[in-house]
């Protein structure tokens, strides 16, 4: 069976960003980049599923020849084949996921991964939507995963608690943290993937739905102010919290 | 999810590639996320993390440069270098398992030994399988090696083992020991394993340093060494130095791993300590250190660097991985003195990872060669007149 695990290629969150002189986009100077956590678990549990029930695991990913180093780590990890699905500049969710939908057809994938997010732009909706586009079955946020023949048992985080859903393949997996635990890259890896090649063609996008007009950091952190030092500043600040920060 | 970034302050990630810096990645998330959070307990409790090596096995760094067909993943030496550095930012005792496994055991065994004996050993020590050890140093020969008693007698079938060596990391949980003994008054190297009659590796107490590492001596009472337990190929002291420059050039790249985890400590603690108005990073006594040590730790990178380059290019004459080392040590202890100064008396905590580096460090810089042996092989190499009696 064919896995396709599908990878973004964000800003590292310890990364502190700044917009770009356009106003509309991330200022990609000093920036490091990184394989998007939530694809971790993703790949891992396509690697896992591979290792259970044969198969073969193609890494996808929509962007520029920058996302490479994203999916040469995807390769070290362990999958067996990537395409890069090239395109430049911003792409909104929908044109994303058309690009991949597009070339899951083409690889006739029959299970899917996801992160749940791309921590990036946080629209948890790209998996959802391909799914959607290829009229595969979807599981989100899954923290649990069992393949039994082309049955899916999983379990999904929800307020509060879990829940276990079932479906059919295909489908698609967007993965939650607690899933499995992302396995590192080996020297041995890193060094075959060096060898594996990644096929890049043109995506298939179709027009925006969606486009960025603006950009802004949040507005500095106001600072703090010092009402009293003893007991006696308590009704003072009680008034303030009340009426001024509106919390109590 | 927070990822660690290095200093890098002559941007040398840019003459990295893109394989030697996923490697580095890998390795510093494996210590991040496995060796930072357990390794302050196993440095109070005097424990070696154990549960470690299958992992780092699994990850691959064991036998880094040598060949895919013994497991190993063949890889060039600033990528040996990334893995002993990342290693040493977790603790100098894990960085001192990989090197002796790697250097000191892997290496001679693939350097001397028979192919019989390469391939029953070298994929099992590259599995983590089997551990090794590396026994040189005795209680009396440090420095002069040369003048070892240890001896072996050629007997029916083998030899006789008979003497003691000390200060062996890994001994009391190794499976082999690579041991160099006089034989007919020549150095010659014998794979002593665990269990042969007469020999024993019982662990020594009491140290204040490398706590976190599983330290031995190993004594040898009549111990019949098989004829194919001989590292037939080595020949004389130089064998065993060729190993210790394995690890030397090992121990020049780990050390900057010790030099960042104490930088980086002080300078984060630094921004966040308030004394009078403000962090006492803005103080200019506090700023000096800080300034100080951000440039010794790139002129190690740099030497490092270079270092490799020579290694990968086989030019490299042993006198640079003498100055590397000594060089490198010098300045990791003094960078861990100074980050134990900024942190004032929470330095001493093990809060911090401070302390428990500097200690390490007092025997990083004495072993494999002491800072006054490394200084008199450059003193030599440049006058050409030996200032160690012969």
């Amino acid at each position: 069976m064919k896995i396709a695990v599908c990878v973004s290629h964000v800003p590292d969150t310890a990364t502190k960003v700044n917009v770009g002189s356009d106003g509309k986009s991330i200022d990609p100077n000093g920036v490091t980049y990184v394989l998007n956590p939530y694809d971790e678990f993703a790949i891992e549990e396509a690697l896992k599923t591979k290792e259970a029930v044969e198969g073969e695991v193609v890494i996808l990913s929509v962007g520029g020849e920058n996302n490479k180093e994203t999916i040469r780590k995807s390769l070290a990890m362990g999958a067996d084949a990537a395409v890069l699905l090239k395109s430049e500049g911003e792409l909104d969710s929908f044109q994303v996921a058309r690009a991949l939908a597009d070339e899951i057809k083409n690889q006739n994938a029959q299970l899917v991964f996801f992160g749940k997010q791309s921590v990036d732009y946080d629209n948890q909706i790209v998996g959802q939507l391909t799914a959607g586009i290829l009229d595969y079955n979807c599981i989100s946020v899954a923290v649990d995963f069992k393949l039994d023949g082309d049955k899916i048992i999983a379990e999904r985080e929800i307020e509060g608690g879990r829940e276990v859903v079932e479906t059919t393949l295909p489908a698609v997996v967007t993965a939650q943290k607690g899933l499995n635990q992302p396995r590192y890259a080996s020297l041995k890896g890193i060094m075959a993937a060096k060898r594996k090649t990644i096929e890049e063609k043109d995506a298939q996008i179709g027009e925006s739905m969606v486009s960025i007009i603006g950009m802004q950091k949040p507005a500095p952190k106001q600072p703090g102010k010092i009402v009293g030092e003893d007991a006696s500043a308590a009704p003072e600040l009680a008034r303030l919290l009340r009426e001024e920060a509106k919390i109590i | 999810m927070t990822k660690y970034k290095s200093p890098d302050y002559f941007n040398l990630d840019s003459l990295h590639s893109e394989e030697e810096l996923l490697i580095r990645s890998s390795i510093r998330d494996f210590v991040e996320d496995k060796v930072l959070p357990i390794i302050e307990k196993n440095y109070q409790d005097g424990t070696f993390p154990q549960e470690l090596i299958p992992q780092m096995a699994e990850l691959g760094v064991f036998g880094v440069t040598l060949p895919e067909k013994y497991g190993c993943a063949n890889l060039n030496n600033i990528a040996y270098g990334l893995v002993m550095q990342e290693l040493e930012r977790g603790d100098s005792g894990l960085r001192s398992f990989a090197s002796v496994q790697s250097a000191l055991v892997m290496y001679p065994i693939f350097e001397f030994g028979s192919e019989d004996q390469k391939d029953y050993w070298l994929p099992k020590l590259a599995r983590g399988e089997k551990i090794g050890c590396f026994g040189l140093t005795e209680p009396d020969y440090g420095s002069n090696p040369g003048g070892m008693v240890t001896k072996a007698e050629k007997v029916d079938g083998g030899y006789i083992l008979n003497g003691a060596k000390m200060w062996i990391t890994n001994g009391t949980i190794a499976d082999v020991a690579v041991v160099w003994a006089k034989l007919n008054g020549k150095v010659k190297g014998f794979l002593v394993e665990k269990g042969f009659e007469g020999f024993e590796a019982p662990e020594m107490k009491g140290k204040h340093s490398l706590r976190a590492s599983v330290t031995s001596e190993l004594i040898f009472q009549d111990v019949f060494v098989p004829e194919a337990n001989v590292l037939t190929k080595s020949s004389g002291l130089k064998s065993p130095l060729m190993c210790l420059n394995q690890a030397r050039f090992g121990i020049s790249w780990g050390v900057v791993g010790a030099m960042m985890a104490c930088y980086d400590s002080a300078l984060n603690y630094s921004k966040s300590r308030i004394q009078f108005s403000k962090p006492i990073a803005g103080y200019q006594l506090i700023q000096a250190k800080l300034a100080h040590m951000i440039t010794e730790i790139t002129k190690a990178q740099l030497l490092n660097f270079q270092l490799a380059k020579l290694k990968d290019s086989g030019l490299i004459r042993f006198p640079q991985i003498s100055m590397a080392k000594l060089n490198n040590c010098e300045k990791a202890l003094e960078i861990a003195r100074i980050s134990r100064e900024i942190h004032g008396a929470n330095g001493i905590l093990n809060e911090y990872p401070v302390m428990r580096h500097s200690s390490n460090l007092e025997s990083v810089k004495t072993y494999e060669g002491t800072q006054e042996m490394h200084t008199l092989i450059i003193g030599e190499d440049i006058t050409g007149i030996s200032a160690i009696d012969s």
